[in-house]
């Protein structure tokens, strides 16, 4: 976000509680000092209060003041705002304008006002924060036409795509992951620079393999890629793909791997009722790589229930490494 | 009667308070003397001493990683809770935010199941699936995580008591973060409209996470935010003044005069929760100014030996017995087992024949009962 507010002076932060509290996850830590109260909005621990500018194609801009009830009229701005939701949970309070008025409005206006925003925070399961705290939102998400959504897994992904996310001209839901934040990777040479940026869209093969294709997303790559390691011990090989983007979803790179493979394992964190798994589900159905399939799709998700708190339980509520694993198993019938 | 009171509590005196308070829309407010009896101060003084030890413990047991999530704590403001209780029926009603676990204690769950949920047992008022934001009690909703959703749905119950025209009301609460909150307002139009008997009590700890009320709102006169709804603001620090106001408020509503708004004027010694050290936002010396000139408990105490209404040594042996109270709670509390996995799928819908939910995987069939 440094690196995008430099380059750009149309781009600013909307953070809760970012300037004295230093942002409730640190994440936007150090900015306020360094650019100041313009270019860095602080709002207090309300979670609704949004302020979307963007511009238009032609001539000028708009200004939306949201909130659930009525949108002032627009202006001319020309800006291109982050918006970090403390969690995704409480977007809920902001849904209407992060569908209605940020995805459907240059569709609306025929192509007169596009929307160049980023809504950005933690999504999904934490640990300990109970049902109202937990959810996912990659699924309600990514169900919207006119929306754009990304969900990194390491560094390189959350920053390369970020980049992508704030240079990107249309609205776009950037879902982080809080149990993520303190975790360190490498980082290449290359993706140190400046101007690094991975496309939105383009998913990753994290890891070949020739028996199984194993599609995840955000925190959960990292579990795949540990139920490889352990499955290599055994002779089976899987090709981990990090979906990087679910909307718009590479289709392309998991019929390419199916089609090598014979057998896919969808992973998430998620809901199974029309998640991202479904969908999956869905496209290869209806694609090249069906007759490909030796066995049914398996999803492993997250269990069918709100979030509970007691720690025996929240464990069981999401998807371990052995359920992958013997997912995986099941669906070679080894 | 006061005849039998006097009587039957000789040895204590009848103490008479001001109580200051600014009034919005009303000619008048809650009246200028409150009485306070021992048996009363001796009540509300424990169930202070007592939130504030629960609380305390709840700190201990968080940083001993015993707690996870997120922690909430109350103390500095248990004047709060301590008054309103005493200020309504225990069949009226109540639903707050996340700040919760002083409320819990009022609408009378005890201290081991309050500390049992934090820690996720299945002793816990929640069977340990809530955890410390989402604990219920009958004629108590929560216990709710999601800042100022809880005050629409306060409306909402006070409307059930008007249907049903059981006399009951509803006390709605918030904190001066969600004061600002549109869903407030559209619940003001509301109640107003229908005449709703529900008491909004904001109750004002002067910080919303971390920004203070100046940075966060255009006017920080809460009680006057209801705007055609009347309003009262008082000392939140003081359990009588709360008291009296919640009589105040609870009797306009009974009769049928609408809801009423009433701010509380509160302090939280903690951070916004266990996450947050709570000193970058407001300096180490107002905290201590607060504890050493308006804390709760210690003013109820000191009014209460001022007027030799109990001695030292009784509120010792209070100190002792709530100590072992809460002592006695953090063991069942951190011996508990947690709850069975069986459990994990059940309480989905009520009233509903048994379904299958889906685990992590689809061989993994998993029962949910009502």
């Amino acid at each position: 976000m440094d690196e995008e507010l430099e380059r750009d002076e149309r781009v600013f932060l909307m953070v809760e509680e970012v300037a004295q509290y230093d942002g409730a996850l640190q994440v936007s830590r150090g900015l306020w000092k360094k650019y100041g109260d313009k270019r860095i909005s602080t709002l207090p621990f309300l979670r609704v209060r949004i302020l979307i500018m963007w511009r238009s194609g032609g001539s000028g801009g708009g200004l939306l003041l949201f909130k659930t009830g009525p949108s002032l009229p627009l202006f001319q701005a020309g800006l291109r705002p982050i918006c970090e939701f403390m969690t995704f949970n409480f977007s809920m309070q902001a849904i209407d304008q992060v569908i209605n008025s940020a995805a459907k409005t240059y569709y609306m206006s025929a192509g007169l006002q596009p929307v160049p925003i980023v809504f950005r925070g933690p999504n999904g399961a934490s640990a300990g924060v109970a049902a109202q705290h937990s959810q996912c939102f990659a699924a309600w998400y990514a169900h919207c036409p006119g929306l754009k959504v990304v969900s990194p897994w390491n560094s390189e992904d959350a920053k390369g795509l970020l980049k992508s996310a704030i240079r990107e001209d249309n609205p776009v839901v950037f879902l982080e992951n809080e149990l993520m934040y303190g975790v360190p990777f490498e980082m290449s040479e290359e993706s140190q620079s400046k101007d690094f940026t991975i496309p939105i869209g383009k998913a990753k093969v994290e890891r070949p393999g020739s028996h199984v294709t194993v599609v995840s997303h955000s925190r959960l790559v990292g579990h795949c890629l540990d139920a490889a390691a352990v499955l290599a011990k055994e002779g089976i090989e899987c090709e981990v793909i990090n979906l990087r983007t679910i909307r718009p979803m590479d289709v392309e790179s998991i019929e390419a791997s199916v089609m090598k493979t014979n057998h896919l394992v969808t992973v998430e964190g998620g809901w199974p009722q029309f998640g991202v798994g479904a969908e999956i589900c869905a496209r290869i159905m209806e694609g090249p790589a069906f007759n490909y399939l030796d066995a049914p799709v398996t999803r492993v998700t997250g269990v069918d229930i709100p979030m509970p708190y007691a720690k025996i339980l929240e464990d069981h509520s999401v998807p371990q490494i052995k359920d992958i694993i013997f997912s995986i198993k099941k669906t070679l019938n080894v | 009667c006061t005849l039998t009171t006097y009587i039957q509590t000789y040895l204590s005196h009848q103490e008479t308070k001001e109580s200051k308070c600014d009034l919005h829309r009303l000619e008048e407010g809650p009246p200028e003397k409150a009485e306070l009896t021992r048996d009363q101060g001796l009540q509300y003084y424990r169930t202070m001493q007592t939130i504030r030890r629960m609380e305390l413990k709840a700190d201990q047991l968080y940083k001993q990683k015993i707690i996870r999530g997120f922690c909430h704590l109350y103390d500095g403001q248990e004047a709060c809770a301590a008054g309103i209780e005493a200020g309504i029926n225990p069949t009226d009603h109540l639903i707050t935010a996340y700040r919760a676990h002083g409320y819990t204690y009022t609408r009378g769950v005890s201290v081991k199941e309050i500390l049992a949920e934090l820690t996720g047992r299945k002793g816990g008022v929640a069977k340990g699936k809530g955890g410390s934001m989402h604990m219920y009690a009958p004629c108590f909703y929560g216990g709710n995580g999601i800042v100022g959703a809880q005050v629409p749905l306060g409306a909402g119950i006070a409307l059930a008591c008007q249907y049903q025209g059981n006399n009951q009301l509803c006390v709605s609460l918030y904190g001066d973060g969600a004061a600002n909150q549109g869903q407030l307002f559209e619940a003001y139009n509301m109640a107003a409209l229908w005449k709703l008997p529900c008491i909004f009590i904001c109750e004002n700890n002067k910080y919303g996470m971390g920004t203070s009320v100046e940075r966060a709102a255009a006017s920080t006169d809460y009680y006057k935010r209801g705007d055609y709804i009347p309003g009262l603001r008082v000392d939140g620090m003081d359990v009588l003044c709360v008291r009296e106001a919640t009589k105040f408020a609870a009797d306009h509503c009974r009769s049928g005069k609408g809801p009423i708004v009433m701010e509380l004027q509160t302090y939280r010694y903690h951070g916004h929760s266990m996450s947050d050290p709570g000193v970058s936002y407001r300096t180490r010396e107002e905290i201590q100014e607060v504890r050493s000139k308006s804390d709760p408990i210690s003013m109820l105490k000191e009014r209460m030996l001022s007027h030799n209404m109990a001695s030292v040594e009784e509120f010792k042996e209070m100190d002792v017995e709530i100590r072992k109270e809460v002592e006695e709670a953090a063991q069942f509390a951190t011996s508990d087992p947690e709850p069975p996995l069986d459990d994990l799928c059940n309480h989905i819908f009520y009233n509903n024949p048994p379904l299958e939910v889906r685990g992590t995987h689809p061989w993994a069939k998993l029962k949910s009962l009502s």
